[in-house]
């Protein structure tokens, strides 16, 4: 159960981070946009609250599929002693 | 008979414009585009970010834009990058302290190497930049750009006034401003690229 829960985890972390774009640096929760203003020849900068994940996030998905697999390996050889 | 011809030799005069006067430029931007980009190199990828909250006045002549003085301020908690965290680690006492230096400022005190043509004019600037309660004289590229009576069509509505347009790329050491000085330079660069890309307005 704790497999499949990791491999959900992985898999999950995996789509979404290429879905929105495999972003291959930080995970980016302020979104920059350009404004560009025609009469001075400026362009101005807004964020707006967004989320792109990045390398960082893949990194936390793996590491928590990591925990998921190594419990189900720690509860399989708790089973496996009580047998005994 | 003399008296006569004195109006018609004080015609010529009344030909030639009143020479202009120096304006003062307000650099607070109801439009919100006035930006200054900064941009760091880091390991996994180069840090990015803007401020946006500029102001500041500017004295500018067009007639003798060599006489230009002014001060340039940001709210350096506007300072912004698009992750989240490490914006806030930047704001944070351990980096700009915000709280403690809520302003970053340039203070021009004399024009260099001025060249204008037409409404374009660059210079060097010295001035005196405060960045994290430390100053230090600098002088940096600028471009200036007079907008005559462009102030109505860039807001859209009846004001009467002119813009002016201020451009400079330069890069300064956070080292030299007492920013974490020597501290995680593999992680964020010591040299900092600032861009900067404002307009002023003066009202008539």
């Amino acid at each position: 159960m704790l497999r499949i829960l990791a491999a959900v985890v992985a898999l999950a972390a995996g789509g979404l981070w290429v879905a929105k774009g495999a972003n291959c640096g930080w995970t980016k929760t302020n979104i920059p946009h350009q404004t560009p203003d025609p009469v001075t020849g400026l362009t101005g900068i807004n964020y707006e609250k967004g989320f792109v994940p990045g390398v960082d996030f893949l990194a936390g998905a793996a590491l928590a599929a990591g925990v998921l697999s190594g419990g189900s390996l720690a509860v399989k050889n708790t089973n496996a002693g009580n047998r005994t | 008979m003399r008296t006569q011809w004195i109006p018609i030799l004080l015609l010529p005069a009344l030909a030639v414009p009143a020479p202009a006067a120096p304006e003062t430029f307000d650099f607070k931007d109801p439009k919100g585009v006035n930006a200054i980009m900064f941009k760091l190199d880091a390991p996994l990828e180069a840090i990015s970010g803007s401020a946006s909250g500029i102001t500041g006045t500017v004295t500018f002549d067009p007639q003798n834009p060599g006489a230009t003085t002014g001060k340039i301020v940001i709210a350096s908690a506007t300072m912004t990058v698009p992750n989240a965290t490490q914006t806030g680690h930047m704001r944070s006492s351990q980096w700009l302290d915000v709280e403690k230096n809520p302003e970053i400022t340039f203070e021009a005190k004399a024009l260099k190497n001025v060249k204008t043509i037409g409404d374009k004019t660059t210079a060097d600037v010295a001035g005196t930049f405060t960045v994290h309660g430390v100053s230090k004289e600098m002088t940096i590229p600028v471009e200036l750009s007079y907008l005559k009576d462009k102030l109505g069509e860039r807001l859209g509505g009846n004001q009467k006034g002119d813009l002016l347009v201020l451009r400079s790329s330069f890069s300064i050491k956070r080292s030299d401003f007492n920013i974490m000085p020597g501290q995680m330079e593999n992680k964020v660069s010591d040299t900092i690229g600032l861009t900067v890309g404002i307009v002023g307005a003066s009202g008539k």
